[in-house]
């Protein structure tokens, strides 16, 4: 039957009919739906793994043991995975790998816009593109076929237009598929000698690659009816479809490595081939390096953001679109806040209102408190960042400047417990906070090891943050409520000061988390005692706004009672009943 | 050949766009369209502009649906109508409630909520105004404030009303299929201003 289908959710359906056996992920927009629809198969083994090189680890033992498997992964999480990918690259495969890689063009949820096609080639792997959720399906089964073919992983390359839309599939049944595990030091055991050999391996998969790249049907021409011709893949190639229906399209599904006698062909029909893809040049530079000339590509469009059929259209022909409707003032932005309830609040509330110190933020719901009205946060780079930045800065300044560090629970696990321990290692001051809400937060309630329980629900191990940064050599571990605002203020004031490497761990669970119950009791504002002093403003609760005067919707009151702990009126109070 | 219908759904994260869309995407699929949504997910969700394409016609390339492009707006929140109406065809239609989440930046006193109606007014827009907050209370939750809208909006739709119905039935968790349907209902009957 047919039915529409998220592109992520599609991926998961085909690695259900390609018989997977082995699926594992860190949680990142926008790849995270891959792996949590594929806990929905009983026949898939499934984890959260705590970061994305582990996570290729765990799939790349599966592989090798003769089950199939996927790794799933936004785009910078293929950084962490690079150092197990660019040696599986060597080692090949016994069934088939596939690493499902998401970009962000556009940066819906991303702190850079890094194009996978570019450490797919640097690792000499074949990566495929789908434009559609059928294609996320065929490209899968197509991916784990050209795997066990070539003996090589395969990274199958998905943006955000594409793993975020739904589109019409049709299914089809599971096939199980199993390969023997023979034990191969050659071949799965990558010291010097036995390394040097395969590397002749990987040059010739790739030469041999690019010759199957001529018959492979996913690479294909649409012919056109009018004399202009475009080469793309993935969203690209749809975009084209609506801007231009007549023109001439080269398809490709497969785009590392690249058909070449069928683009030089191609290439040579046309005056002029224009070649669109969202990000870097890449096509664009590697076919150039073909010797081939009359192409147009990135001189006319654009290397930042997401593409339109519109946006190719006004490239193209040079004119302007006429939009109708338009409001010629600067409307009030906005912008992602903390949910009411949050207890992030809390603790951005307080650093807020400390002076003198740099607070080095991480990737997270918590980077918000970077915004108005907290302003709390001074850095953001990567997973797992703000511990060894605060390291760095406190040094850099001979120890005089205080420094403070945020993270999740989450993205502590993920990459911060390395930075903790060289932290403590090579002696350092900083204060670092653990916000731990016991859950993924930004990505939409993932688990994680110290969440207690697995990605299908089943209870684990729960890994004790404040026991673990023990064992690490922290100087102080404190456990402490955040939405105790005064008692923290001091608190925080008092651990920034002590020597060495201290952690908070401010726990809390996320407000809107289906796991937790909460006491909800919605405060008002009594107007009586009120003096509009805007104070309960600072907390940038969606919550409490200002007409004439400042009032509680609630709606969207969540009875946290943080609002109530900073009036120094007395006006806000709980609802009775 | 069917109507070519390009549909935005815009609103504040949390709104239930994405439900929204799922459903007359499902809808329409039923009816014989081929049909293609984008979504917005991430940063997004907590509480910030976000917008939802669906699209529908005999054969659907892009999933975006492009400035100018639209056939209908839906708007769950009045200042997103005017954040996206660039993306509003010549003699489209936007739909929106008498509801109001003032942003950050307008509760923090760094921007005024615009007046939606006199802008909209002095743009020339064709709209239609819906009621609901008064609705929304007498339902006793504003989380259906989705199938609300969309039972006003499924009145555009020359599509028969229990193909929404069993849309929804398919698509919201079992406990709260009956307030879904109550609020579609009560959508479809909706007098508009």
């Amino acid at each position: 039957m047919k039915k529409l289908l998220l592109g992520n959710h599609a991926v998961a359906r085909g690695c259900y009919e390609a018989g997977v056996k082995v699926a594992t992920a860190y949680p990142g927009t926008p790849s995270t739906e891959i792996t949590e629809a594929i806990a929905k198969y009983d026949e898939i083994y499934c984890e959260w793994a705590p970061n994305e090189k582990v996570a290729l680890e765990v799939a790349i033992g599966a592989s090798i043991y003769g089950r199939r498997a996927i790794c799933s992964m936004k785009h910078v999480g293929l950084n962490v995975a690079a150092d197990p990918l660019f040696t599986v690259s060597y080692t090949g495969v016994n069934a088939g790998l596939l690493i499902a890689v998401a970009d962000d063009p556009g940066m819906h949820s991303s702190q850079n816009e890094q194009d996978t096609r570019n450490i797919a080639k640097a690792a000499k792997v074949p990566v495929l593109e789908p434009a559609d959720s059928q294609e996320c399906i065929d490209f899968v089964k197509i991916g784990f076929e050209i795997s066990e073919k070539f003996d090589t992983p395969v990274i199958l390359r998905l943006t955000t237009r594409v793993a975020h839309s739904q589109s019409v599939v049709e299914e089809g049944n599971r096939e199980e598929i199993v390969f023997e595990y023979k034990k191969d030091i050659q071949k799965y055991v990558m010291m010097p000698a036995m390394a040097r050999v395969r590397h002749e391996f990987v040059e010739k998969r790739l030469r041999d690659l690019k010759e199957f790249a001529e018959t492979l049907k996913i690479n294909k021409i649409d012919t056109g009816t009018k004399e202009i011709a475009f080469i793309a893949s993935g969203i690209a190639y749809q975009y084209i479809k609506e801007a231009y229906p007549d023109a001439w399209v080269l398809k490709l599904g497969m785009v590392w490595p690249l058909p070449e006698k069928m683009i030089k062909d191609f290439c040579s029909k046309f005056d002029k081939v224009y070649i669109v893809e969202e990000l870097d040049p890449f096509l664009e530079e590697n076919i150039k390096a073909l010797g081939i000339n009359n192409i147009v590509g990135k001189e006319i469009f654009k290397l930042t953001g997401e593409y339109s059929p519109s946006f190719i259209k006004k490239s193209i022909e040079n004119r302007e679109i006429d939009i109708p409707y338009k409001v010629n003032q600067a409307l009030a932005p906005r912008f992602p806040v903390l949910c009411p309830g949050c207890p992030h609040r809390g603790i951005f509330y307080v650093l807020g209102k400390l002076k003198d110190i740099i607070i080095t933020g991480d990737i997270g719901c918590y980077t918000l408190g970077a915004l108005s009205p907290f302003n709390a946060m001074d850095t953001c780079v990567c997973m797992g960042a703000s511990v060894g930045m605060a390291h760095g800065i406190s040094n850099a300044s001979d120890k005089k400047q205080k420094v403070v560090a945020v993270i999740g629970d989450s993205t502590f696990i993920h990459s911060g417990i390395t930075g903790v321990i060289d932290a403590v290692y090579n002696g350092s001051d900083i204060l670092v906070l653990i916000l731990d809400n016991s859950t993924t937060g930004m990505t939409g309630h993932q688990d994680h090891p110290s969440t207690g329980y697995t990605i299908k629900g089943e209870q684990a191990y729960k890994l004790d943050l404040a026991t673990l940064c023990k064992i690490l050599g922290c100087s102080v571990v404190e456990e402490i409520n955040p939405y105790n605002i005064n008692e923290n203020l001091e608190k925080i004031k008092k651990l920034i000061d002590v020597p060495g490497v201290k952690v908070a761990i401010a726990r809390a669970p996320c407000r809107l988390h289906r796991r937790y119950k909460f006491a909800v009791s919605k405060r008002y504002i009594d107007s009586q005692k009120c003096k509009n002093c805007k104070m309960c403003l600072n907390l940038g609760c969606p919550a409490i706004s200002i007409k004439e005067r400042v009032f509680i919707n609630e709606n969207l009151c969540l009875g946290c009672g943080m609002c109530e702990t900073i009036c120094k009126f007395g006006a806000i109070l709980t609802q009775k009943g | 050949m069917k109507e070519r219908l390009n549909i935005l759904v815009v609103g504040v994260g949390g709104q239930g766009n994405i439900l929204f869309s799922k459903i007359l995407g499902d809808v329409l699929l039923r009816v014989g369209y081929d049909v293609k949504i984008s979504e917005v997910h991430g940063m997004a969700q907590r509480g910030g502009s976000v917008v939802t394409y669906v699209k529908a016609a005999e054969k659907v390339f892009s999933p975006l649906v492009d400035i100018a492009q639209a056939n209908f707006i839906i708007a769950f929140e009045k200042l997103e109508a005017l954040r996206w109406i660039e993306y509003l065809k010549k003699d489209g239609l936007l739909i929106y409630p008498d509801y109001e989440i003032p942003p950050i930046s307008v509760i923090t006193g760094l921007y005024k909520y615009p007046d939606v109606e006199k802008i909209l007014q002095e743009i020339g827009v064709k709209t239609c105004k819906v009621e609901i907050k008064n609705l929304l209370s007498s339902l006793g939750d504003s989380r259906v404030q989705n199938t609300l809208m969309l039972g006003y909006f499924s009145r555009f739709l020359s599509i028969d009303e229990s193909l929404f119905k069993k849309s929804i039935e398919n698509n919201v968790k079992k406990e709260f299929i009956e307030i879904n349907l109550k609020a579609f209902e009560l959508g479809r009957k909706i007098e508009s201003v």
